[in-house]
């Protein structure tokens, strides 16, 4: 990738951007779409990521895989509505090789249910890695590494 | 709601098809299900062998909602003490796993060894002839509490009451039998841990997983693809007691069958882009694909194809509990095995494609029942006792469950 870092960075931010447009405002369908075919997308405790355990609260091992999650999400899953909201911050490119970008970032979601005020429900931060595909970035893979171990009530959407 | 002789205000129906909802959210009860349950003559899941498998090796864990430490010692005994130390109540132990050598509590550190004995108490003997411990203190004398401990092929119990029977004992030969199909001697490998705090009463989730009956309707992704289906062979099984349970079921196809006009969550036209998920392979002998063993008072087993997990319940008052999945296969598994294990792992946990079903279910439940404490449950699928049968069309197990719920608490 020849580009400006001004430019890269940019459209890097753009795409962390989209991503959490998707899930924030409930067009989940546009989620798997920003990442190629054959991706990786695992959610996994701190706990796990350090002590080298590969258990995942989800693993998705293609595209097809978060096309499956969604459709769970709309028409399996039995919940409670609740209203998700990503916070992003220190989005760092941490390295640049062979077309394959390996990118960084903070993140907090925030979750209102009924009858509950708004709570912080997950933090932590993504682990990734973004590849170019038809013109515009994509993840390849993306890690989401969250930072305490017990999760309140249920992971249902994609983080 | 308790009065002055220490029976309930509140009345329990006789038999045990009907749960009063004040089970759920007394204060009173909870405090008497720690003392007779969790710390009574009970065997309570604390940690695999796999965790802790070199000398000096720890663990935390907890038996109701008391914290203990889980300890491999110098000659490879596994010992169990309370995470409490015996000067001041401090919790010492704060690292959830780790190799110690001893225990020395950061507060006035007292040190203990792995087997919870009292080693050094700093200014014992005082300074320049000042203070110190009077002179019949005996370091003896202020161990850390210990409580008994068992194995079986790698799991690891402990029990506050020294009468505790012996654990084969305690599960009797029809639960030990479904206990050994996947606890085989054979070596364990931890894959990882989950957990969640839901905010319900703790026997929400030990109904859910003894009742096949929601199986069949809520969960709609078992149900369409045969995974757990009330139309499939199956049995639910229990102790003498009736306090453990196992739901036993064999996979079918996702075909539509005189069962599932009922079952409004089968979806005959519903696939997966991506079908990696539902490609299990048969690991165990005999026919069934789907073994869930409620162990009383804290555990629950669960084989559902290739994924393996332990559930340890942790009570949080009566209106909250955290399940702890520890996620495992064996030590022998191929890595095409432990792949498998690690996508079916989808299915459950706090994300899980079937398992966030239950853990919304059982909040929704405690918003239902917590401020009806006056109101009663029924419990009358398949009849108002509590024995085995070869079909899944019955609460049987959760009247078992009460059964012996019911004697115990002396309710």
């Amino acid at each position: 990738m020849s580009i400006n870092p001004r430019e890269l960075r940019y459209e890097v931010e753009e795409l962390y951007y989209e991503y959490v447009e998707c899930l924030d405002d409930d067009e989940l369908e546009r989620w798997p779409e920003l990442f190629v075919e054959d991706c990786l997308y695992k959610i996994i405790p701190r706990e796990n990521f350090e002590r080298n355990l590969p258990i995942a609260l989800m693993r998705c091992e293609s595209k097809g895989m978060l096309k499956d999650r969604v459709t769970t999400v709309r028409e399996t899953s039995v919940y409670a509505p609740r209203a998700l909201r990503h916070l992003l911050s220190n989005i760092r490119i941490k390295g640049n090789e062979n077309g394959q970008l390996h990118v960084q970032a903070n993140y907090a979601v925030l979750e209102t249910l009924s009858d509950e005020e708004t709570h912080i429900f997950n933090a932590g931060r993504y682990i990734d890695c973004v590849v170019r595909e038809d013109g515009r970035l994509k993840f390849k893979e993306k890690l989401c590494v969250f930072d305490s171990l017990l999760v309140p009530g249920s992971l249902i959407y994609p983080i | 709601m308790k009065r002055a002789d220490g029976s309930f205000s509140h009345e329990w129906p006789a038999g045990y098809h009907r749960i009063p909802f004040w089970l759920y959210s007394d204060a009173e009860v909870y405090t008497r299900e720690q003392q007779r349950i969790f710390a009574g003559p009970h065997w309570c899941y604390v940690a695999l062998s796999a965790e802790i498998p070199r000398p000096g090796d720890f663990k935390r864990s907890v038996v109701g909602d008391k914290p203990v430490v889980v300890t491999r010692d110098k000659e490879g005994g596994i010992n169990v003490v309370v995470n409490r130390c015996a000067h001041r109540g401090v919790q010492f132990c704060r690292r959830d796993f780790g190799n110690a050598s001893d225990f020395m509590c950061p507060y006035h550190q007292w040190t203990y060894d792995l087997k919870g004995n009292l080693r050094g108490v700093p200014f014992r003997r005082g300074l320049k002839q000042q203070g110190g411990m009077p002179e019949d203190f005996k370091l003896e004398e202020h161990a850390l509490q210990r409580l008994q401990v068992t194995e079986r092929h790698g799991v690891i119990f402990a029990s506050f009451d020294p009468h505790v029977p012996s654990f084969a004992d305690y599960l009797g030969p029809s639960m030990l039998f479904y206990f050994d199909r996947v606890f085989d001697g054979r070596e364990l490998r931890v894959l990882g841990y989950m957990r969640q705090r839901i905010r319900s009463n703790w026997k929400l989730m030990f109904e859910n997983i003894k009742d096949p009956y929601h199986a069949s309707l809520l969960h709609v992704f078992l149900v369409t693809f045969g995974l757990f289906r009330a139309d499939q062979p199956s049995a639910v099984k229990m102790d003498e007691t009736g306090r453990h349970a196992v739901l036993v079921s064999r996979r079918g196809e996702q075909k539509a069958s005189e069962g599932t006009q009922e079952m409004k969550s089968f979806r005959a036209n519903f696939t997966l882009t991506d079908p990696k998920l539902l490609t299990p392979v048969k690991e165990f002998p005999g026919d069934a694909t789907v073994v869930m063993q409620t162990l009383w008072p804290n555990l629950i087993v669960q084989q559902q194809s290739n994924t393996l997990a332990m559930r340890q319940l942790v009570t949080r008052g009566p209106d909250a509990f955290d399940l702890l999945w520890t996620f495992f296969g064996y030590a022998d598994d191929s890595d095409e095995m432990t792949l498998l294990r690690l996508r079916q792992a989808n299915l459950m946990g706090p994300s899980g494609l079937v398992s966030i079903d239950d853990s919304e279910m059982m909040e929704l439940s405690q918003h239902g029942i917590g401020q009806y404490p006056d109101a009663t449950a029924v419990i009358e699928l398949g009849g108002r006792d509590a024995q085995d049968e070869e079909h899944m069309v019955t609460e049987a197990p959760v009247r078992g469950f009460y059964k012996y719920y019911r004697e115990v608490m002396g309710l």
